[in-house]
């Protein structure tokens, strides 16, 4: 496990300050922690308000803890519409893990853009994986579309389900069931929590299951489960008593045993970097763009269609067609 | 002026988010309710800060750790236990061990009149006591953070 000191945890701090705000300057850091990145295991954790989140990630690092590893927590919550500000609160529910030197969390606030914050969060989390942390998790709340796609950041997905949140299973009315590696019903003590099980279950027959790659032999896991792919199960927890955590652990643990055996974690590695790459090159062209065209060349689109006289995609046809010579409209 | 060096075609489009304060909210000591420090907490935001609030029953330690991870422009204190004058010089002293004196600090809650010059001489910068209205502690956060944002 690697040990920070103080300097340093400070140093990482206002560099993700800075992934926050967009300042570029914060480039040189990444650059140089690109080539150290990807010997963390990043954990998506995901799962409606209330389902106790923030108490489980807490269980799961006190846990990673007890076997010697260290842990960076990424919290994300939602900004105000609003007014812009936030209520970042998911510290209170992981007091245990303050003053542990093993343990970095970080708050953040979704600050309105979806692309930016999961480019910020990419950022967050490819800077915190450099800095050797052996787990990174990233915590969002599953209501939406914008946070499965932070959730996608990660190498396994849990998303956690609370019983008693009446007779619907929220991750199957957000449509976040299709995501999840490892499907927790927290808070297992509490009545229902059987019925949110098997209501889980029944919903998982439905979605259509990772497609495994085989071959590989010689490892803990079979051929067998090679074949069949990836099996999402879903697991009990009672994170405020620390009940269920270590299966969840060893569950983790094989699910990212398989990733690398079976190739699934190389192939989603690429897709995440593809995705950064994309959202990265657009933004860069239209900068570019925007630098190129002009204030006025712009402003004349941006009339015509206020005018009516062009849809939106035309007219960003036409200026991309003035931008590269020999394209066509 | 061009409708391009406007905020909306830039900011959304291209992901480049705004600078935005960060305030941590703590409670030091073994106090049994917090309704202050979430009205607190609820106004900065309310003002468009970001709060990082860490609840009830915080070390000195913890709260400097926090706010050292966090990277918080300002931290504020709620304290009714009484035990304001141990508690808050030693998160003062924390802070400078930590290389981050530059970082304000002010609390609330009960503290006697004649305890606040010694806290102000320690470093707290400023004092808050009950029934202050809420936009004088946004300004204050505003003043003591300008240079940050």
């Amino acid at each position: 496990m690697v040990h920070h000191s103080v300097a340093e945890r400070r140093a990482l701090a206002r560099a993700l300050t800075r992934i926050e705000n967009g300042d570029l300057s914060v480039q040189d850091e990444l650059r140089a922690a690109w080539s150290a990145t990807g010997a963390a295991h990043r954990i998506g954790v995901t799962g409606a308000p209330g389902s106790g989140k923030s108490t489980l990630v807490s269980a799961l690092a006190r846990a990673w803890r007890l076997r010697g590893h260290s842990v960076a927590i990424l919290s994300i919550d939602p900004s105000s519409p609003i007014t812009g500000g936030a209520i970042l609160g998911d510290r209170i529910r992981m007091r245990e893990l303050s003053g542990d030197p093993g343990v970095f969390i970080r708050s953040m606030a979704s600050r309105g853009s979806v692309g930016g914050l999961s480019a910020a969060a990419a950022d967050a989390a490819a800077l915190l994986d450099a800095h050797g942390f052996d787990f990174v998790v990233i915590e969002t709340v599953g209501a939406g579309q914008s946070e499965v796609e932070i959730a996608r950041l990660a190498d396994t997905v849990v998303v956690v389900e609370a019983p008693g949140m009446g007779d619907d299973v929220q991750a199957i009315k957000a449509g976040i069931l299709e995501i999840a590696d490892v499907l927790v019903v927290n808070k297992a003590d509490r009545p229902g929590a059987r019925k949110t099980v098997a209501a889980l279950q029944a919903a998982l027959d439905l979605v259509p299951q990772t497609s495994g790659h085989h071959g590989v032999a010689g490892t803990a896991l079979s051929d067998a489960a090679l074949d069949a792919g990836w099996v999402v199960s879903v697991l009990q927890t009672t994170a405020t008593a620390a009940e269920g955590v270590d299966a969840l652990v060893d569950m983790l643990a094989l699910h990212r045993e398989w990733l690398h055996v079976s190739g699934v974690g190389d192939a989603r590695r690429r897709r995440r970097y593809s995705q950064e790459l994309r959202v990265r090159l657009r933004e860069q062209l239209l900068l570019r763009a925007l630098q190129i065209l002009g204030g006025d060349g712009y402003d004349a689109a941006l009339r015509e269609v206020a005018a009516g006289r062009r849809t939106p995609l035309d007219a960003a046809r036409e200026l991309a067609a003035q931008l590269i010579i020999g394209s066509e409209l | 002026m061009s409708e391009l060096t406007q905020a909306p075609v830039n900011d959304a489009a291209a992901g480049t988010p705004q600078p935005r304060l960060r305030i941590l909210i703590a409670k030091p000591g073994l106090d049994g309710h917090d309704r202050g420090a979430k009205v607190i907490a609820r106004a900065l935001r309310d003002a468009g800060m970001e709060v990082i609030y860490t609840g009830l029953r915080q070390t000195p330690e913890m709260i400097v750790d926090a706010a050292a991870q966090e990277d918080v422009d300002a931290i504020g204190l709620s304290i009714l236990s009484g035990a304001h004058n141990t508690l808050l010089p030693r998160v003062i002293d924390l802070l400078q061990a930590a290389g981050m004196s530059d970082v304000p600090v002010f609390a609330g809650g009960i503290i006697p009149e004649e305890d606040v010059p010694a806290l102000m001489q320690a470093g707290i910068a400023a004092i808050f006591g009950p029934g202050t209205p809420l936009e004088e502690i946004v300004s204050f956060v505003r003043a003591r953070t300008a240079a940050h944002c």
